[in-house]
């Protein structure tokens, strides 16, 4: 699902990852850990597609990410929830949804049926899909993000602080979003400092320190440590 | 087959989804419009409002004002996916950079032509002026408005990725639409009846530049936005 091997990655002329080795295979809930400027953001940003690795071998999917071809493929079939929320600030929570949806290559009555169940699922009320998104506070904002992303049924997921900016009620939805994905097949690579509640979802722990892996754990299937 | 259909039916979505933000947040139409009228104005006012010279030089000046409030429309156009994430949002969304761009440039053309059809009642009003071939001004517009909207989504693309976009985008664009401004004034010279020239020609010329630029845009959009 995911192989990396001595994946170094750039940002500008500084290098933020320095050879990464790591293995996530599919159905996996895999949890990144570490302090700020360790390197997380970037290796999510290197699995999504969306940074070029400098050296080394990067295979997400089955796509070979060093090739421009391979990033471009990969980007429709992956999630990635950053700290912008991704949404047009003057359309409504209707029409940002139907735009990604559609984006995706739903025809408009698929589109309409994946904004509902997103919209369902992520208890976004139905008050909102009329309202535009500068009208919503910032947790309703993380919210209808989420949901744009589950209208995609991506098949990896690279959540970036998910929890952030939610209320209980929010972040318990998060956690079970998460164990919605992985019931359907999709792995989860999850940035977290809030480690107690992702640990309890993710039988595994990868530790970053300095643009390295220093820790590759499992918690409780006895995998790598 | 399938692809053209998919490329034509992406770039429809980023179109509707311009013109809707632009519909809602009414820039073009509270900011950049009035923007228009007060160049046009100010104009009259520094050639001394007199009638004889402003329908002289009233083609360069009607071009003049679209290229300098494009700029406006082309920043805010450019804008948009800079905004929140959008832009990489749209990277892993699988909309081809083609349709995107394509989409893009319509929605810009669509206010350039609104922009434009508010300047022509400007200069009948305020300049005096009256249209002595309406078919042959409206081509030259349209090929114009092609070619402006086409280089300004490029560059636009391009210089939202650079530091100071707001300065650069009118160095970075401004210099490639200097042909399209020559040829489109030549062509309204002869719409308004103010020179005798061979407006077709220069307007068949503004066709061939707005469909060079178009397809340059196409081809080197993927590469600014994408990688």
């Amino acid at each position: 699902m995911v192989e990396l091997r001595a994946a170094v990655a750039l940002l500008g002329r500084f290098p933020a990852l320095s050879g990464v080795d790591l293995t996530i295979h599919a159905g996996e809930t895999v949890l990144l850990r570490g302090p700020n400027g360790a390197g997380k953001t970037t290796l999510l940003h290197l699995c999504a597609g969306l940074l070029r690795p400098e050296s080394g071998e990067v295979r997400v999917l089955d796509h070979d990410l060093t090739e421009v071809v391979g990033r471009r493929s990969v980007r429709r079939r992956v999630a990635l929830l950053g700290h912008a929320t991704g949404l047009y600030d003057d359309l409504t929570v209707g029409e940002n949804l139907r735009f990604w949806a559609r984006a995706a290559g739903l025809s408009a009555a698929d589109a309409d049926r994946r904004t509902d169940e997103a919209r369902s699922r992520l208890e976004v009320p139905d008050r909102l899909l009329d309202q535009p998104v500068h009208t919503l506070s910032a947790g309703q904002r993380r919210r209808t993000s989420l949901a744009s992303l589950v209208v995609r049924r991506p098949e990896l997921w690279l959540l970036d602080e998910p929890h952030a900016g939610l209320d209980q009620a929010g972040r318990d939805l998060v956690d079970a979003l998460i164990g919605d994905a992985v019931a359907a097949g999709g792995t989860v690579v999850v940035s977290s400092h809030e480690l107690d509640r992702v640990a309890a979802l993710s039988p595994r722990t990868v530790t970053l320190a300095g643009g390295a892996v220093v820790d590759a754990s499992a918690t409780d299937d006895g995998g790598i440590r | 087959m399938s692809t053209l259909r998919t490329v034509l039916r992406d770039a429809r979505l980023v179109a509707g989804r311009d013109l809707r933000i632009e519909a809602r947040s009414r820039v073009v139409v509270d900011q950049v419009l009035p923007f228009a009228v007060l160049v046009l104005v100010l104009f009259g006012f520094a050639l001394d409002a007199d009638h004889s010279t402003l329908r002289t030089f009233a083609p360069g000046l009607f071009w003049v004002t679209v290229l300098l409030s494009a700029l406006l429309a082309i920043q805010r156009s450019a804008s948009l996916d800079s905004a929140d994430g959008t832009g990489t949002s749209l990277r892993m969304s699988g909309l081809s950079p083609v349709a995107r761009y394509l989409g893009r440039t319509t929605a810009v053309f669509v206010q350039l032509l609104v922009l434009e059809a508010l300047l022509v009642g400007g200069l009948v009003v305020l300049y005096g002026v009256s249209v002595e071939e309406w078919f042959l001004l409206v081509v030259a517009g349209v090929a114009a408005g092609v070619a402006v909207a086409a280089a300004g989504t490029l560059y636009g693309a391009l210089a939202s990725g650079l530091r100071a976009r707001e300065t650069l985008l009118p160095i970075l664009v401004l210099p490639v639409l200097a042909p399209v401004l020559i040829g489109a004034t030549r062509a309204f010279d002869d719409a308004l009846g103010v020179a005798a020239v061979d407006g077709w020609a220069w307007t068949g010329l503004l066709a061939v530049a707005a469909l060079v630029l178009t397809v340059v845009g196409a081809s080197a959009h993927g590469a600014l936005v994408e990688d």
